[in-house]
C-alpha cells in the first residue's frame, strides 16, 4: 500500500465521508489507526478475510451490536464493552473464544482523537484477554445518522467436546449461582449521563469472562446453563432461563449482592437493582451437589470475589422466578415491561 | 443507609407478623385500602401480602398520578407534543402511558416529536431558556409533592421573563379523591393507609374529615414495609376498639401542619377546578389544580386550543369496583389476557403501582383470595 | 406515587441549592421548599427538591416502639 505523505490528524481531524469511501482515505485509517493497534498476524495480511486452522471441538460463534451512551463511561468505553460483550457471548457455551472481527459504522464529523482512544481501548481489551481482532471493515454516515461510533464485533471459539451448556438445561434442584455484585455497569453508565446529574465512585464490571468461565467447566463439566446478565439484568435472564427450561426458580434476596452505591441511586431513580445491566457478570444454574464446590472455585477467581449462590431451580408449570425477599416475604420477579426508565412515583 | 435499613429488617418483619396476627381477630375481615401507589408498590416489592393473616385484606388505591390520568388528558398531550414548535418535557412515568389511540408519547416521539425527559422542574426551565424560538411545555402530573416543584418553576419563568415556558398543569389532591371514594356506594373499606409524602406537604389535619365524617380510621405511613405494617397494625388496633381516628405513624416526616412554604407556594400559583376526571372514578370535584388568573401566560391549555377531548374506557375494565374494595385484578375477564403492563386497557394496569399491574408482575404466584 | 429518599445534607451551595449523599452517591437537589436547612439533616428528596426534614427525635420513636414490640413478639420473645 503506499503511504500518504500526511499522516492523519489525530489530535484535530475528524471522521469524513472519505473514510468510508474506499480510496486512499480509508486506507490511511485502516493502516494508522486499525492496524496500527489491532497488529497482530492474521490481520498483518490484510486480506478482505482471516483463514486460520482452529482445534477438534464444537464452534461457536456470536455476534453483538454496540450503541451505549456516552460512549465513555466510568470503568469502560463502547471499545472495552465491544471486546467483553462478545467474549462472554461466546465463553458463556462453555468455549474457549479464539478470534473476533469488528465493523465499526462512523458518523460524518467524530474527533478521530476518541476514536482513537476507543480503539486504543479495544486494543487492549483484546490483548489482556488473549483474543486478537483478526478482520474488520469500516462504513462512514451522514451527519446525523449515527451516534458517533457503532461497533459490532462477533467471536468464534472452541468449547469442549462434551460441554452441553444450553439454556434448556436447568433442572429442579439445581442451583443458581453469581459470579459478583449486581448492577454497577448500569448505574456506571446512568451516573455519566449528564441529565440524571449524580454521582458516584461505582465504575463498570466490564470485563471477560473466559477464564473464570474456563476454570468452572474445567472442574464442573456438568454445568447447565450460563449467562451473562446484560440488558435486562438478571431478572431478563432468569426468566429467560426458566422459560427455556420449564422450570421455576426462587432467589433470596439476602443473599444478592449488591454493592451500597448501587442501591443508592437506584433508591433515587426509582430503579431496581435486579433490571439493572451487567457487563462482566455471569449466572450460572449447576447441580446442587456441585454448588459449594464451584463457588470456592469462582471466588478463587478474581473476577468471582463476590460470587455468591443466590437460588435454586423447582418445578413450576408457570415458569415463574419468585424472590424471597430479605424482609422475609415472597414476591414475583416477573419480565420488565419495557426498559427500565427513572421514576419519580 | 440511613432511615432506610432501619426499616426494612426480616427479623422485626416476623415479629410485626406475628403481633398483627395477634391482634387480627379470627372472626371478622379487616379491609384495608392503601391509597398511594407507591405503598401499593412497597407492599408487593416486599411480599408483605404473603406476612398478613388471611383476613387482613388490602385494597389497591388510586393513589397514582400516572394511572388515573385520563386518556384524553394524555391524548392531549400527545397532540402539544406533535407541534412542531414544541418541546414537551415530562417525567420518565409518562412516556409510555398510552392514550386512546393506543399511541405514547414515546412513539410520537419516534415519530418526530420533540419529548424530553425531566427528573426536576428546573430542568425544563434551563430547556426553555436553551431553545428561545422553541415552545416549551411542562407536562405536569402529580399529587401534592409533585405541585410545588411545579409552582417553584412557573414562579421562577415569571421571574425570569421566560416567554416560552408553559405548564400544561394536570396535578389532583389526595383529600377530594378519597372523599371521591367514600361516597362511592358500596364502598368496602374498614380503614385508610395514608400517604406519606403527600401528608409532609399537606399535613396530618388534612385527613380529619375521613375520621369524623365517614367514621374511617385513618394512619399515615412511610413507604418502607416496617412503616407499612406497623400502620397495618395500628389499623386493626383502631378497628377492634371501635375508633376512628388519625394516627401519624410517619411522624419522622410527617407534621400536623404539613410543610407551610409548599403550601403557600401552591395556593398563590394554583387554584381548584370545579370538577375533574380520574380515569377508573369518574369526576370528582374539586379533586385537581389549574394556573390561577395571573399565571394564565405560563398556561398551555390558555396558550394553545387543544382539540382532544374525554374517551371512555375500556367496558370490560373492572378498575371502579378494584378501586371500591368490591372486586379484585383477577375478578376481572381481561386480567393478564388482553389486559397487561405491555397493553393496559385500564387506570389499574397503567403504571406499575396500578392495583392490576402490581398483581401482574409480584403477586400472580399467590393463590387467589376471595374478596 | 412520589417516590422520595430520605438523604443527608452534604454542603449548602447557598440558600436553594445543595449536595446531598444517599449511600454514598452524591446529588444536587433545591432546597427551596424548607427554611433553615443545615450541613448534616436528613431531608426527604422527591423530584429534586427537599419536601421535609427527617425528625431524628420521631425517627427514634418510632424504633423504640418497633424494638418494644420485637420484646414481645420477637423470636425470643413472649407472647
Ligand atoms: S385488568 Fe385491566 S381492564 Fe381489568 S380491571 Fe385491571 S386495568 Fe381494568
Amino acid at each position: 500500500m503506499s503511504r500518504s505523505t500526511r499522516s492523519l490528524d489525530l489530535r484535530q481531524g475528524h471522521v469524513d465521508m472519505s473514510h468510508g469511501g474506499g480510496g486512499r482515505a480509508m486506507a490511511q485509517l485502516i493502516e494508522e489507526l486499525f492496524m496500527e493497534h489491532f497488529d497482530n498476524e492474521l490481520l498483518r495480511q490484510q486480506n478482505d478475510q482471516a483463514a486460520f486452522n482452529v482445534a477438534a471441538g464444537r464452534m461457536v460463534m456470536a455476534t453483538d451490536s454496540h450503541v451505549v451512551f456516552p460512549l465513555f463511561f466510568p470503568g469502560g468505553d463502547i471499545g472495552s464493552l465491544s471486546v467483553h460483550g462478545t467474549i462472554n457471548d461466546v465463553a458463556m457455551a462453555g468455549a474457549r473464544p479464539l478470534y473476533l472481527s469488528a465493523a465499526f459504522i462512523l458518523e460524518e464529523g467524530f474527533p478521530l482523537a476518541d476514536l482513537e482512544r476507543i480503539v486504543r481501548s479495544m486494543a487492549r481489551a483484546s490483548r489482556a484477554a488473549g483474543v486478537p481482532v483478526v478482520t474488520g471493515d469500516t462504513k462512514v454516515v451522514e451527519r446525523g445518522k449515527g451516534d458517533g461510533v457503532y461497533i459490532t464485533t462477533t467471536g468464534i471459539g472452541v468449547a469442549p467436546e462434551g460441554a452441553r451448556i444450553s439454556a434448556d438445561r436447568a433442572q429442579p434442584g439445581d442451583a443458581i449461582l453469581i459470579n459478583g455484585a449486581l448492577g454497577d455497569h448500569g448505574v456506571a453508565v446512568m451516573s455519566s449521563r449528564e441529565n440524571l446529574s449524580f454521582a458516584t465512585n461505582i465504575e463498570s464490571d466490564s470485563a471477560p469472562l473466559h477464564t473464570l468461565v474456563a476454570a468452572m467447566v474445567e472442574a464442573c463439566p456438568d454445568i447447565h446453563c450460563l449467562r451473562d446478565p446484560t440488558r435486562g439484568g438478571l431478572a431478563a435472564t432468569l426468566n429467560e432461563l426458566a422459560g427455556q427450561s420449564e422450570v421455576g426458580m426462587v432467589i433470596r434476596e439476602r443473599d444478592l449482592p449488591i454493592r451500597e452505591e448501587v442501591a443508592g441511586a437506584c433508591e433515587l431513580l426509582g430503579l431496581d437493582p435486579l433490571y439493572v445491566a451487567n457487563e462482566g457478570k455471569l449466572v450460572a444454574i449447576v447441580p446442587g451437589e456441585a454448588a459449594q464446590r464451584l463457588l470456592a472455585l469462582m471466588r478463587a477467581h478474581p473476577l468471582g470475589r463476590e460470587a455468591a449462590v443466590i437460588g435454586r431451580v423447582i418445578e413450576d408449570d408457570h415458569c415463574f422466578v419468585q424472590m424471597k425477599t430479605a424482609f422475609g416475604g415472597t414476591r414475583m420477579v416477573d419480565w420488565l415491561a419495557a426498559e427500565q426508565l427513572p421514576r419519580i412515583c | 443507609m440511613k432511615h432506610v435499613d432501619e426499616y426494612r429488617n426480616g427479623r422485626l418483619a416476623r415479629a410485626m407478623a406475628r403481633a398483627i396476627a395477634a391482634e387480627a381477630r379470627p372472626g371478622r375481615v379487616y379491609r384495608l385500602m392503601e391509597f398511594c401507589g407507591g405503598h401499593t408498590h412497597g407492599i408487593h416489592r416486599y411480599g408483605i401480602p404473603g406476612l398478613l393473616p388471611d383476613n387482613v385484606r388490602m385494597i389497591h388505591g388510586p393513589g397514582c398520578p400516572v394511572c388515573v390520568l385520563p386518556m384524553g388528558r394524555i391524548d392531549a398531550a400527545i397532540e402539544l407534543a406533535n407541534r412542531p414548535e414544541v418541546i414537551l418535557c415530562t417525567y420518565a412515568d409518562m412516556l409510555r402511558v398510552p392514550g386512546s389511540r393506543r399511541t405514547s408519547l414515546m412513539q410520537a416521539r419516534a415519530l418526530g416529536a420533540d419529548v424530553r425527559m425531566l427528573y426536576s422542574t428546573l430542568d425544563a426551565l434551563k430547556i426553555a431558556r436553551e431553545n428561545p424560538g422553541r415552545e416549551v411545555v411542562f407536562f405536569a402530573i402529580g399529587f401534592e409533592t409533585t405541585t410545588p416543584p411545579t409552582a417553584m418553576a412557573v414562579k421562577e419563568a415569571q421571574r425570569l421573563g421566560l416567554g416560552n415556558f408553559t405548564v400544561f398543569c394536570n396535578h389532583v389532591l389526595t383529600p377530594p379523591a378519597m372523599r371521591g371514594i367514600l361516597a362511592q356506594p358500596g364502598v368496602m373499606i374498614d380503614g385508610f393507609v395514608g400517604p406519606g409524602h403527600v401528608s409532609a406537604v399537606i399535613g396530618r389535619d388534612a385527613y380529619e374529615f375521613a375520621a369524623r365524617e365517614y367514621a374511617k380510621p385513618l394512619v399515615i405511613s412511610g413507604f418502607e414495609p416496617l412503616d407499612l405494617m406497623h400502620a397495618i397494625r395500628l389499623l386493626i388496633r383502631q378497628l377492634n376498639e371501635g375508633r376512628a381516628e388519625v394516627e401519624n405513624e410517619y411522624a419522622r416526616v410527617v407534621s400536623d401542619r404539613g410543610n407551610p412554604i409548599a403550601l403557600d407556594l401552591m395556593d398563590e400559583v394554583f387554584e381548584q377546578r370545579p370538577s375533574f376526571e380520574w380515569r377508573g372514578l369518574g369526576m370528582i370535584p374539586h379533586s385537581a389544580l389549574r394556573l390561577r388568573d395571573e399565571f394564565a401566560a405560563f398556561d398551555a391549555e390558555q396558550r394553545f386550543a387543544l382539540a382532544a377531548g374525554p374517551v371512555p374506557d375500556n367496558k370490560a375494565c373492572e378498575c371502579a369496583d378494584i378501586l371500591r374494595g368490591l372486586k379484585q385484578p383477577q375478578d376481572c375477564k381481561v386480567f393478564a389476557t388482553a389486559c397487561t403492563p405491555d397493553n393496559p386497557l385500564g387506570a389499574c394496569m397503567v403504571s406499575s403501582e396500578g392495583a392490576c399491574a402490581a398483581w401482574y408482575t409480584y403477586g400472580r404466584h399467590r393463590k387467589r383470595r376471595r374478596a | 406515587m412520589c417516590l422520595a429518599f430520605p438523604a443527608r445534607v452534604l454542603t449548602l451551595q447557598d440558600a436553594a441549592m445543595a449536595t446531598v449523599d444517599i449511600g454514598g452517591v452524591r446529588k444536587e437537589i433545591s432546597l427551596g421548599l424548607l427554611e433553615g436547612v443545615k450541613a448534616g439533616d436528613y431531608v426527604m428528596v422527591h423530584v429534586g427538591y427537599a419536601l421535609s426534614r427527617i425528625d431524628e427525635e420521631e425517627a427514634r420513636k418510632t424504633l423504640a416502639l418497633f424494638a418494644e414490640m420485637e420484646r414481645r413478639f420477637g423470636e425470643d420473645g413472649g407472647a
